[in-house]
């Protein structure tokens, strides 16, 4: 078993995403993370969705997803060809003994302080899912009081786009 | 006594012809609005789809929902409403419908229960890529979501088993969705599309454009092979020493059974045809070898496993071709054809793996073959031949004094029409009737392979025989699944859809007796549907009281001298339904068999009986 990470264009339509979340469920795959928005084109989407599987079964259910009526294109983005980040939102206590280490701490990570009471301070901060985790252990003994974390949001390095989206873009 | 049977409408011509891969509907030109649209009714707007599309009949019932499309429905002239008694009798007729005639099968029910009732006919024709639409009725889109009388997320709930599904949300999206769900349903890999539509989007008012700009930007299945790869699959067959051409149901839906028969006399190979192929190539033809699987013949199931290369064409390796998947044809390299890329790879490899229609895939392959001499599969056939001569299929039969089940279904076969239609149920007459009746075309033998839905006989005979009026259609049928969907028979006397129904009765859930005695020590736990008269009790039902109750013919037959008679007094019936009890005995069983779960190589030919394979090594 293996990380991949896919990112899927697909139709803004109605109940997409519980097709996709549906299929990955019924064919026995599980969805690590999962982000969705839309893309440069208003009636597309872009879903990425990172699983963890045997490279055998990945191209099954890609190409099963591909079967999905609205998903347009997939593409395996590999780690090294591109850019993958996450968004967390901690807690963390900081009261004034601490707060001063606490702070050093996300300064080092490039966190930015998002919201301070007396007792705690709110940290914003992007990167792979790596950094994210490293981050968390250096917080960890200061106490996190609570947290929340975006899916895996990908795009490929380099000049090119995934796929020119013309071909699947009404005119009007 | 008069039975109300209404004079059938006219049957669509056509109809020697064998179905071809069904039709999609011409993608319309470009958007152009007509100077006038005239405006209809949402309920309009669905009939008038309905018309524009050519669809010639419906199965359905109305309910509260789709009332409204019901009303348009009444004065239309070119599409026929069949009213059906279950909506799960809609659902497998319109799969019977789309099988015997190529084209898509459509059935109709309302929201709530109306639609959850089609849920096993769309599951059932997603397993076996019927091309079908279903048109249900959902409650007031304002009221979606609040658990409104008969609501039901039809969508929903049927996701994991269509192929496409539409909840309409503006009557204007009528026309597009329709055009797009008969295209959708019918071209690539067929199979069923969902149409949900609120009833106040079928009593809303829209301007009414036909033909409808389709919008699939995501949908483009390939049809046209691989050049390149055609080549390498055509040198592998021209190389190989045992190839086989392992034939599924694609051919059938592709319609190419003609190069296929090319194929096979160009290459001589042995063909071996799945259960969902049986007639895609003619039994009677000296390389065919039968079917493969769990109830394959000894010579098919063993060419596959012996094989050193196994040409896939529209089959999916399904389990219960393969056995135990990990023995399965251990030595063969595999060419795989199928329409769906993603069944090339799914349960086993493929060296070539080809992504196509079957019937370009097949022509293609002809063209590209140079046969290398007939010599080479000389020792192949002698194998094949040793162990056809050794081990055809056949019974013994059991002194019970009642018809054996195997001789029933033989008779059926050798004294019908040659352009009979023959559907089944679910079970040993299923295995029986695609062993011991011979089908010489594509199309004639219409059964529920992938789901295995006991009840698909009698309705899914009911829609092929409307779509082949001039031909006879037998469903024969075990008397477990008999009890299903029997009151489809009522719609049959009704319409005026003389179908013949064979009861293959023996008093049991056959097929799951059959692994009682087997597997369980003969522990038969709830398997006796007491349909035998015995001296503590009468037949319940009384099969031939029951289809007199439901305008049919009712016949019975108890021994086996009398079956040929009773099934020439059947066969002269034609504008009635006719249902014969045919009382058999209990205890018959279905030979060959490869248990569950292991290998192919354990088939056995009768009980205790492995055959010898003396040639071992040979080759």
């Amino acid at each position: 078993m293996s990380t991949h990470t896919l990112s899927v264009l697909v139709e803004n339509k109605p109940g997409v995403l519980a097709r996709i979340a549906a299929l990955f469920s019924r064919r026995g795959f599980n969805i690590d993370s999962l982000a969705v928005g839309e893309t440069e084109h208003p009636g597309v989407s872009r879903i990425t969705i990172v699983v963890d599987v045997e490279a055998g079964s990945l191209e099954q259910v890609t190409k099963q997803l591909n079967k999905l009526i609205h998903v347009l294109k997939i593409v395996e983005l590999e780690a090294d060809a591109s850019v993958q980040r996450e968004l967390l939102l901690v807690k963390v206590r900081a009261e004034a003994a601490t707060r001063g280490q606490v702070v050093a701490a996300a300064n080092l990570f490039k966190a930015r302080s998002v919201d301070v009471t007396p007792d705690t301070v709110t940290f914003e901060v992007t990167g792979n899912s790596d950094k994210i985790e490293s981050f968390l252990e250096v917080l960890e003994p200061f106490g996190i009081k609570e947290l929340v974390q975006s899916g895996t949001v990908a795009l490929g390095r380099g000049a090119k786009s995934m796929a020119s989206l013309s071909r699947y873009v009404s005119p009007s | 006594m008069s039975t109300p049977v209404k004079a059938p409408k006219p049957g669509p011509q056509a109809a020697k012809t064998q179905p071809a891969r069904p039709k999609a509907p011409k993608p319309g030109p470009p958007h152009s609005t007509p100077a006038i649209a005239p405006v209809l009714t949402g309920a309009q707007a669905v009939v008038k789809a309905l018309e524009e599309l050519e669809v010639e009949a419906v199965f359905g019932i109305p309910g509260g929902a789709i009332l409204p499309a019901y009303d348009p429905l009444l004065d239309s002239a070119k599409v026929r409403h069949v009213l059906v008694r279950h909506e799960q009798g809609a659902g497998h007729a319109a799969a019977g419908y789309a099988l015997a005639t190529g084209k898509v099968g459509v059935c109709m029910a309302t929201s709530g229960p109306g639609a959850t009732n089609l849920v096993t006919p769309l599951a059932d024709a997603h397993m076996d890529s019927v091309p079908i639409v279903a048109i249900t009725g959902q409650v007031a889109s304002t009221a979606i979501g609040t658990d409104a009388f008969q609501e039901a997320d039809i969508q929903g709930i049927t996701m994991p088993i269509t192929k496409h599904s539409y909840l309409i949300r503006d009557a204007a999206e009528i026309p597009r969705v329709f055009a797009e769900a008969f295209h959708v349903a019918a071209t690539g890999r067929p199979g069923p599309v969902l149409i949900d539509i609120p009833k106040d989007i079928l009593t809303a008012q829209t301007p009414f454009v036909w033909p409808p700009r389709m919008d699939l930007p995501g949908y483009r299945p390939t049809t046209q092979p691989h050049g390149k790869q055609i080549r390498e699959a055509a040198a592998l067959i021209a190389e190989a020493k045992r190839p086989v051409l392992y034939v599924g149901g694609g051919v059938v839906k592709a319609g190419a059974h003609a190069e296929l028969l090319e194929l096979a006399e160009l290459t001589g190979a042995p063909v071996i045809t799945t259960l969902m192929a049986r007639g895609a190539f003619p039994d009677s033809h000296a390389q065919h070898l039968g079917m493969p699987g769990m109830h394959g013949t000894v010579p098919a199931v063993h060419a596959l496993q012996k094989s050193d290369l196994l040409v896939a064409l529209g089959a999916r390796f399904d389990d219960r071709v393969t056995g135990k998947l990990d023995t399965f044809a251990p030595e063969a390299k595999v060419v795989h054809v199928d329409i769906d890329p993603a069944e090339i790879g799914k349960n086993r490899e493929a060296d070539v793996p080809i992504v196509g229609d079957c019937k370009a895939a097949l022509a293609a392959m002809v063209e590209a073959y140079v046969d290398p001499g007939p010599e080479r599969l000389k020792a192949w056939w002698e194998i094949l031949d040793d162990l056809r001569e050794r081990y055809p299929l056949g019974w013994t039969d059991i002194d019970d004094g009642l018809a054996a089940p195997q001789y029933v279904i033989q008779r059926l076969g050798a004294l019908a029409d040659p352009d009979t239609i023959w559907t089944t149920g679910v079970g040993q007459h299923q295995m029986w009737a695609s062993q011991f009746i011979d089908y010489e075309q594509p199309g004639t033998f219409l059964n529920s392979g992938g789901l295995g839905t006991m009840g698909f006989a009698v309705p899914a005979a009911m829609g092929a025989k409307l779509g082949q009026m001039h031909r006879p259609v037998w469903a024969i049928d075990g008397d477990g699944c008999f009890q299903m969907t029997n009151q489809e028979l009522a719609t049959c006397a009704v319409e005026g859809i003389p179908i013949k129904v064979a009861v293959i009765n023996n008093g049991n859930l056959g097929m799951v007796r059959q692994w009682q005695t087997l597997f369980y020590d003969k522990r038969y736990s709830n398997t006796d549907l007491s349909t035998h008269h015995t001296d503590e009790s009468p037949r319940v039902p009384d099969f031939v009281k029951l289809a007199e109750a439901l305008g049919c013919v009712g016949l019975r037959c108890d021994t086996e001298a009398e079956v040929d008679e009773v099934i020439k007094q059947a066969n002269a019936i034609d504008d009635r339904p006719v249902v014969v009890d045919f009382t058999v005995g209990p205890d018959a069983m279905v030979w060959p068999m490869v248990p569950a779960g292991v290998s192919n190589d354990e088939i056995l030919y009768a009980r205790d009986v492995r055959p010898t394979f003396e040639h071992e090594g040979a080759v």
